[in-house]
């Protein structure tokens, strides 16, 4: 244990090791979610760039400045990259990566190397997923359906190759913190003693275990038809082009709450500690996690409402689509009443919580429409869905992602950043993204298709709106992430160990902390949250 | 629990009786003709000996619940997935 | 051998608590990986019964022109391996590291069999143009037919069809293989090992845990056998 004392007195994981080289083969899960963090803002800056670009083009009815092959392909990565490269690994891998261990009382997690080998794979297939730029783009879309995406440009091989690699990021991280969560708590860190964020991770790593795998073999599955015209999912070769979709919404719609359970797991912690009151309904929220991503594998099939799937599994699908509804207003219900007679305290974390709360209500509310069976036929691939998706991903994953992001900000940096400035991004960042998507919300229900860089005159006034909102909503994030940036440097230093008044064992230690986490392993004897 | 030592004996047998078991699904695969059942039956005695594997040679029968849990959950799902794919095209 | 000093390990690595919480965590994540195999071949079997469903008699068709008693040579020769890994981990517990390097030569030798016998069955298979990619799709039908056992199948053969079975034959079959070219790295890294004499009952983590994989690549082929061959 001598390695432990050297870094014991005064150092903190920060100041151990000097030296680019010292972070690219930390294996300190700390130093990793930081790399993470990294990686994962320059990466959200880009998908964010080229989703302004869209809304630049939808100003006017006619085309302003791209072609249509150009939006498509503008549209595609800005799916991609937001989709499998910012919200999938940014709770988990970032936030989880940092506060998993400190959270549970472990030193790191249970294969510290493997943690560093997801970070080189999420790298790796960014950059093979980036370079198809260079191949000429992607215009498939996100979701790659077939047979297009069989025909369509060379890029596509390399794009579907580097979500594959990314896969493996998302499988490992998972597999990881299963393990750590079972193996590694502090003694008497039972499991409904955990926090309830820890209780997220867990949910979210057994749908990146179980369902990351048929993405994989999806996409591989994909890359032998372009190579090799294997003819799979290709009709004209006696394949069955719905069966890809089968084949990728299996994952991608558990997918979507690997991007929205963690995010909740943060809105729990955010919401009891601001609010300094004992969370509502422990055992509910957590296992309403693990209900949400039981339930997440058996609703796929809502993607595939007009895709010609058999009208029973498009009831069956349509039915099970809003069981979802019941776990997740279990968790809003349970964060409003912890709230009532709360001490609530409007910092930044709490404003993006609230944030979340209002436009994930929404998103999750206008999901029920969209499970209905009848409905979503009519509303299917147009700006409803768009709006949907979007108030359910950026304003509740993202939300939660930078709740958290200023949440843990202190103990990651061991300083604080702009309090003021920070509540005016939280702001920003709402009014903006109401602006943007509200009137996309309309536009939908009034039969605006998705997917097209022009558009009928009577569109205008909404799209107008539509993109004024998107300046404000990305000037809002810009700002958040600079005052982060900015304040990792040159912020007021933060020495408190519990600058919020949480419970939970991450603030009992050094701030920032030291490398091995514990000067000694806590012992817990009651549960989290207790408050008053 | 942890750390049984499975003997030679008991490896020998269950690959013993993995041995008969596939000389049992040729010989009922290509030379007793039951129509569809074929696939049934085959697809039975695959599940019984992907069982002793899984029981003997992975040590699951001497291991705790949590990995018996994690190898059953990836049944589980394999089975959905399966069920639910098939209540699409059997229904189209 | 017990008495032979070289680095083995005696102490946990510092974020465990003990050698047997690694130990436990470290067969826990393979578990976890076995379920993630599962079922990335699992969406193959998907494929699999979905076209058999929808292509019944080219399923048969197919599964006739394939040879079976090299499947069925496969077959036993993956259990053969199987059983031998299975008592390298035995030996390993035993603190026999010795014996178990040489029961992972024997497991090893068996897997090279095994892609030797898979080499013959491909290029048998490339040769009567029934490699569904690269252009190379031009199936000798009097060879299919010549093996197809019901006659009633002989009019209905249809090669756009059957296309499907070998596409699927190659993706699971290949799919297999390069998880038994693997599992011979994996292999060869835990001969290293064990000639170093590095294992002991109280640290064999790693002989365990590239068993757990030899026998889930058992087992997918316990299925495709009689899937692709047999029926």
């Amino acid at each position: 244990m001598s390695a432990t004392d050297t870094h014991s007195h005064g150092g903190n994981y920060i100041n151990c090791e000097k030296g680019l080289w010292s972070w690219l083969t930390t294996i300190d899960h700390k130093r990793i979610a930081i790399m993470y963090f990294i990686a994962i803002m320059i990466f959200f800056l880009v998908g964010g760039l080229f989703a302004i670009l869209l809304r630049l083009e939808l100003l006017t009815p006619e085309p302003l400045f791209m072609t249509g092959d150009m939006y498509n392909r503008a549209m595609t990565l800005h799916g991609s990259i937001m989709v499998f490269m910012v919200i999938v690994p940014g709770v988990p891998a970032l936030l989880g990566n940092f506060a998993l261990p400190l959270m549970i009382g472990a030193k790191d997690v249970a294969f510290p190397k493997l943690n560093l080998a997801s970070w080189y794979c999420l790298m790796v297939g960014a950059f093979v997923a980036i370079l198809s730029l260079f191949w000429g783009g992607v215009d498939t879309g996100w979701t790659f359906y077939t047979p297009y995406s069989g025909r369509s440009a060379d890029a596509v091989t390399m794009v579907v190759l580097g979500a594959f690699i990314m896969g493996f990021s998302s499988i490992l991280t998972g597999l990881n913190f299963i393990v750590t969560i079972h193996k590694l708590r502090a003694p008497g860190m039972t499991m409904m003693r955990m926090p309830l964020f820890v209780w997220s991770l867990y949910a979210t790593a057994i749908i990146q275990v179980i369902a990351t795998p048929v993405l994989g073999i999806t996409l591989l599955l994909l890359v032998f038809e372009r190579v090799f015209g294997i003819g799979i999912f290709d009709a004209s070769l006696g394949g069955d082009p719905v069966l890809f979709q089968h084949f990728f919404w299996f994952y991608s719609h558990p997918a979507v709450y690997i991007m929205i359970i963690p995010a909740m797991g943060i809105i729990s912690e955010v919401i009891a500690t601001f609010s300094q009151k004992t969370i509502f309904g422990y055992k509910a929220i957590a296992f309403s996690s693990l209900a949400i991503s039981a339930i997440s594998f058996l609703v796929w099939g809502h993607h595939m409402f007009v895709s010609g799937q058999s009208a029973l599994a498009g009831s069956i699908f349509s039915v099970l689509t809003m069981l979802v509804g019941v776990p997740t207003a279990i968790k809003l219900f349970n964060w409003v009443s912890t709230m009532y007679r709360g001490r609530v305290k409007l910092d930044t974390p709490m404003l993006y919580a609230i944030n979340f709360l209002a436009l994930f209500t929404i998103g999750g509310l206008t999901g029920l429409f969209l499970a209905a069976f009848n409905i979503d036929v009519h509303l299917h691939d147009t700006y409803f869905v768009v709006a949907h998706f979007h108030y359910t991903m950026l304003g509740g994953a993202l939300m939660g992602f930078f709740a958290g992001l200023f949440y843990w900000y202190p103990k990651m940096t061991g300083r604080m950043y702009n309090e003021f400035q920070g509540r005016v991004t939280a702001i920003m960042t709402f009014v903006g993204f109401n602006l943007t998507f509200i009137p996309q919300f309309i536009m939908g229900s009034q039969g605006m298709p998705r997917r097209y860089h022009t558009y009928d005159g009577m569109f205008a006034p909404y799209h107008l709106t539509s993109t004024i909102g998107s300046w404000i909503v990305a000037a809002g994030f810009i700002f958040a992430i600079y005052i982060m940036v900015r304040d990792m440097f040159k912020g007021e230093k933060c020495d408190a160990k519990n600058p919020w008044g949480a419970t939970t064992l991450e603030w009992t230690v050094d701030t920032p902390p030291i490398h091995e986490n514990f000067e000694e392993i806590p012992t817990v004897s009651g549960r989290p949250y207790e408050y008053r | 629990m942890a750390h049984h030592i499975v003997p030679l004996k008991t490896n020998l047998i269950t690959l013993l009786s993995l041995v008969g078991l596939t000389i049992i699904t040729v010989l009922t695969a290509k030379f007793v003709d039951l129509g569809d059942y074929n696939l049934l039956l085959a697809m039975f005695i695959a599940c019984i000996k992907a069982s002793i594997v899984l029981g003997w040679f992975m040590h699951l029968k001497y291991d705790g619940m949590m990995n018996r849990t994690i190898a059953l959950c990836g049944v589980a799902f394999l089975l959905l997935f399966v069920g639910f794919s098939y209540i699409d095209l059997f229904f189209r | 051998m017990s008495t032979a000093k070289v680095d083995r390990r005696v102490e946990h690595s510092h974020h465990f608590s003990s050698m047997e919480q690694e130990h436990e965590a470290g067969k826990q994540g393979v578990w976890l990986f076995m379920a993630t195999e599962i079922m990335m071949f699992g969406g193959l079997f998907v494929g699999y019964f979905i076209y058999r469903f929808k292509f019944h008699d080219m399923y048969i068709a197919g599964g006739d022109s394939l040879d079976w008693t090299l499947g069925a040579l496969n077959t036993l020769v993956l259990l053969f391996s199987s059983f031998t890994m299975a008592q390298a981990v035995t030996e390993t517990m035993k603190g026999n590291n010795a014996k178990a390097l040489k029961l992972v030569y024997f497991t090893t030798a068996c897997a090279l069999i095994f892609m030797v016998v898979k080499y013959f069955e491909y290029s048998a298979k490339i040769d009567h143009g029934l490699f569904p990619g690269f252009d190379m799709w031009n199936p000798d039908m009097e060879y299919i037919k010549s093996k197809i056992r019901d006659v009633a199948l002989l009019n209905n053969v249809d090669p756009a069809n059957l296309r499907l079975f070998f596409v699927l034959y190659f993706a699971m079959t290949g799919l297999h293989g390069i998880h038994i070219v693997i599992g011979v790295g994996l292999m060869i890294w835990l001969m290293k090992r064990l000639k170093n004499n590095e294992f002991s009952p109280k640290y064999y983590t790693a002989v365990e845990g590239v068993g757990l994989y030899w026998h889930i690549v058992d087992i997918i082929w316990i299925f495709l056998f009689p899937l692709m061959y047999l029926i």
